[in-house]
Parts: structure tokens; C-alpha cells; sequence
């Protein structure tokens, strides 16, 4: 008698994750894996997207042509960024018209952290050294996640955003050395972006609705706890360098995890800026939406540009 | 209502000698446009010396479900491969 061998799709599916295959496009997926794919994929470029806006703060205002210059790649760098990742969302079948709609009318979230002011110059060398440090932490990982496209985008992010880093913490070096005004700004940016650069990895463990699926799923690697506290651990460290101190009186090396120990994190802020409270949300938000419609007579004209060079070409 | 540009697929040479690859995607009207902007989009760091730019709805691709009818039958030919032949020690440039 023939044995005939049945295996569903979603086993097809849970075998290749176990043996480190990546899922490509075509390849059939449970419909739950491929939303949850699309949200945190474009969530992660509107957050490249939104998160040039405080940075171009300071293009204009940069203290030397040399930082103007690494400044403006960086935002660039971000641009870039952001259009891998719109990119790789649209191999999961959403459009980016309608990406950019759930941007515009608010119902996709980006990274909350883009929602505080940069206030000084400081500010630049403090979002590079603890906000693209915690997102490089957040990336690497990402980098060996289970979709194919997402995972090449991650990879190439992650080789451009290594200089983000570096430039933020050089800035703060050469404050430090410089005049007791100029350390007390960089004290100053580094104790507002602190605890905010912490809410970047996400609820705890015991309130994240998505991890343990996303772990199966292999698009996580790391909880979010243990991601914060990598971060935790090398900051600390990093922060001696610099001499500057972070904001947290609780933060102390503990000889029997170790790891740093340290305080809670107000997760009730964090809740009220994603949710739309934030000191920028509205600001970031209209800016977008203004780039958007203001950009609508170059769409326009672009396609017009090209319907009649195809006509011009046809007749010739 | 305005509608998204066509889609295009990027294919960069990263230097002379080497063969174009795919290195990602973008929208652009037309293709110039296309080509300049992937330029500033993939080759920020001197990654490449030639651009290609195809519009996604012109690339034809193979099945994934079709994969074990095409691809397995090349798996019981190991006499392809140079390995497969068990020859002395002593023969020497071959």
C-alpha cells in the first residue's frame, strides 16, 4: 500500500524556521506572520522617516562646516534607511502610498523616542550615542530575522549606522574637554535622552503582548528585557569615558548578576507619548503631512514629465 | 487620487569585472529616474560603478512551489562535480 505523506503549509513553514531557512516573498506564510511582519517593518521606517526631523533641527545651526557635513549624511543615511525597509514591506503586499496614509492619519506608531525636542547642540552627540546605540542593539539581531527581505535591509542598516554612533559619542567627548558650560549642556542632553533611549526596547518582558511569538517566529531574537539590559551594561561603562553620569541613582554594578542594576522606568510616560501626548507628536506629525502635500506638485509633475517622454518616444 | 510610481528593481556592479546584483527596490516615474535615485539611495558609499534598473513587472520569476521538480533532479548527480572522482595520491595537476 502507498503511504501518502501530508504536510500542511504550516508545517512546511515551522520546519524551515527551525532549520534557519529564510521565508522569501513568494513563499507561503501563516497571515498572521506576514501583519506582524508589516507593522513592525513599517513602523521601523517611519520611525528612519520621522526620526530626521530632529536631527534636521540642527543642520542649519551645526558649530563647523565638518559636523554640518556628517550631519547631513547621517539624515541622509536615515532616508536611505527608511526606503530599504518601505521597500521590504512591499514584498509583504502593502502599498506605500497606504503606508504612508497610516504615517500621515496617525494610526501607524513609529518609535516614540523621536517625540522629544533636541534643544541643543548636545542633543546631536546625545541622540547618537544613546538613541542609535539602543537602535543598533535593537538591529543587529534583526539582521539574522526569519524574512528575507527585512533581514538584507537590516544588514545594510546596520553596516551605515555603526558612524551614527561614533559620531554622537565623539561630539560629546570634545564637550567634555571643552568649557564647564559646554559639559554642563552635554550633562544636560544626556540626562533628557537617557531614560527615553531605555523605553526604546519596548514594554517589559511581562507586559509585551508580542514577544513569544515573535521569538517562535524568529523575527526576535532577544526580549526586550534582555536587550535593555546589554544596553544598560555597555552605557555605564561608555559613560566613564566621558566622565558624564547618567540620571539614575539606583544604577550600580551588581557582582552577583553581573550586570548593572537599575531604577524603574516610567512606563506611564512611555505610554502617554505613544499614544500621542509627547512634547513633539503633534509637531513631528504636521511636518510630515506638510512635506507630503507640499511635495504633491513634484509627484505631479514627475509623471507628467514621463508620460510624455514614453510619448515622445513612441513617436519617434 | 494620486498612485504610487512604478516599482523598480536596483541591480548595482560594485566594480569593473564583477557582475550587476540585485541589491534592492524603489519607485521613481521613469527610469532615469529611477537610476538617479538609486544612486543616492544604494551607492552612498562608493558601492558601485554601474546601475541597472528594471521595472518590477517585467521580471518573470520561477515558483517556490515548483522548486523540488526543478531543483532536486540535480541532487543524485554528484559525478558533476570534480570530488566525486577517487584518484591516486601520486597524480599530480589534474
Amino acid at each position: 500500500m502507498e503511504t501518502v505523506e501530508i504536510t500542511c503549509p504550516d508545517q512546511v513553514f515551522l520546519d524551515k524556521l527551525d532549520r534557519e531557512l529564510k521565508i522569501e516573498p513568494k513563499d507561503w506564510m501563516p497571515e498572521p506572520y506576514r501583519q506582524t511582519l508589516i507593522r513592525q517593518i513599517s513602523q521601523h521606517a517611519h520611525s528612519e522617516i520621522v526620526g530626521m526631523l530632529p536631527e534636521g533641527n540642527w543642520i542649519t545651526r551645526a558649530p563647523s562646516l565638518k559636523r554640518k557635513a556628517i550631519l547631513l549624511a547621517k539624515v541622509q543615511d536615515e532616508a536611505g534607511h527608511g526606503l530599504y525597509l518601505y521597500a521590504a514591506a512591499e514584498t509583504l503586499g502593502i502599498s506605500r502610498e497606504k503606508m504612508y496614509q497610516q504615517l500621515h492619519n496617525g494610526k501607524a506608531k513609529y518609535s516614540s523616542i523621536f517625540n522629544y525636542p533636541t534643544l541643543s547642540w548636545a542633543d546631536i552627540g546625545a541622540i547618537g550615542w544613546l538613541v542609535d546605540g539602543a537602535a543598533i542593539m535593537n538591529q543587529v539581531p534583526l539582521c539574522r530575522n526569519s524574512y528575507g527581505p527585512y533581514a538584507r535591509a537590516m544588514v545594510r542598516i546596520c553596516k551605515e549606522e555603526s558612524f551614527h554612533q561614533r559620531q554622537g559619542f565623539e561630539i560629546l567627548l570634545t564637550l567634555s574637554r571643552g568649557t564647564p558650560q559646554q559639559r554642563a549642556m552635554a550633562q544636560d542632553a544626556v540626562n533628557r535622552w537617557w531614560w527615553p533611549s531605555m523605553m526604546m526596547f519596548g514594554p517589559p518582558d511581562a507586559s509585551s503582548p508580542h514577544t513569544q511569538q515573535s521569538m517562535r517566529w524568529k523575527i526576535k531574537r532577544f526580549t526586550n528585557d534582555e536587550l535593555r539590559q546589554k544596553f544598560v551594561d555597555i552605557c555605564a561603562e561608555q559613560a566613564t569615558i566621558l566622565g558624564f553620569s547618567l540620571p539614575d541613582p539606583l544604577l550600580k554594578w551588581n557582582a552577583t548578576t553581573g550586570h548593572f542594576d537599575f531604577g524603574p522606568i516610567n512606563w506611564d510616560e512611555f505610554n502617554q507619548v505613544i499614544n500621542g501626548n509627547g512634547p513633539c507628536n503633534k509637531e513631528r506629525l504636521d511636518a510630515r503631512r506638510k512635506a507630503w502635500d507640499d511635495g504633491e506638485w513634484v509627484r505631479e509633475a514627475a509623471e507628467a514629465h514621463a508620460a510624455k517622454q514614453k510619448t515622445k518616444a513612441a513617436a519617434a | 487620487m494620486h498612485t504610487d510610481w512604478p516599482l523598480w528593481e536596483v541591480f548595482i556592479r560594485s566594480k569593473q569585472g564583477l557582475d550587476h546584483k540585485h541589491v534592492g527596490s524603489l519607485h521613481a516615474a521613469d527610469a532615469q529616474m529611477a537610476i538617479e535615485n538609486a544612486r543616492d539611495v544604494y551607492t552612498r558609499r562608493m558601492e558601485g560603478v554601474s546601475i541597472w534598473v528594471v521595472q518590477s513587472s517585467d521580471i518573470h520569476a520561477s515558483n517556490p512551489d515548483d522548486a523540488e521538480s526543478l531543483y532536486d533532479p540535480a541532487n543524485d548527480k554528484a559525478y558533476r562535480h570534480p570530488t566525486f572522482y577517487d584518484l591516486p595520491d601520486e597524480l599530480r595537476h589534474m
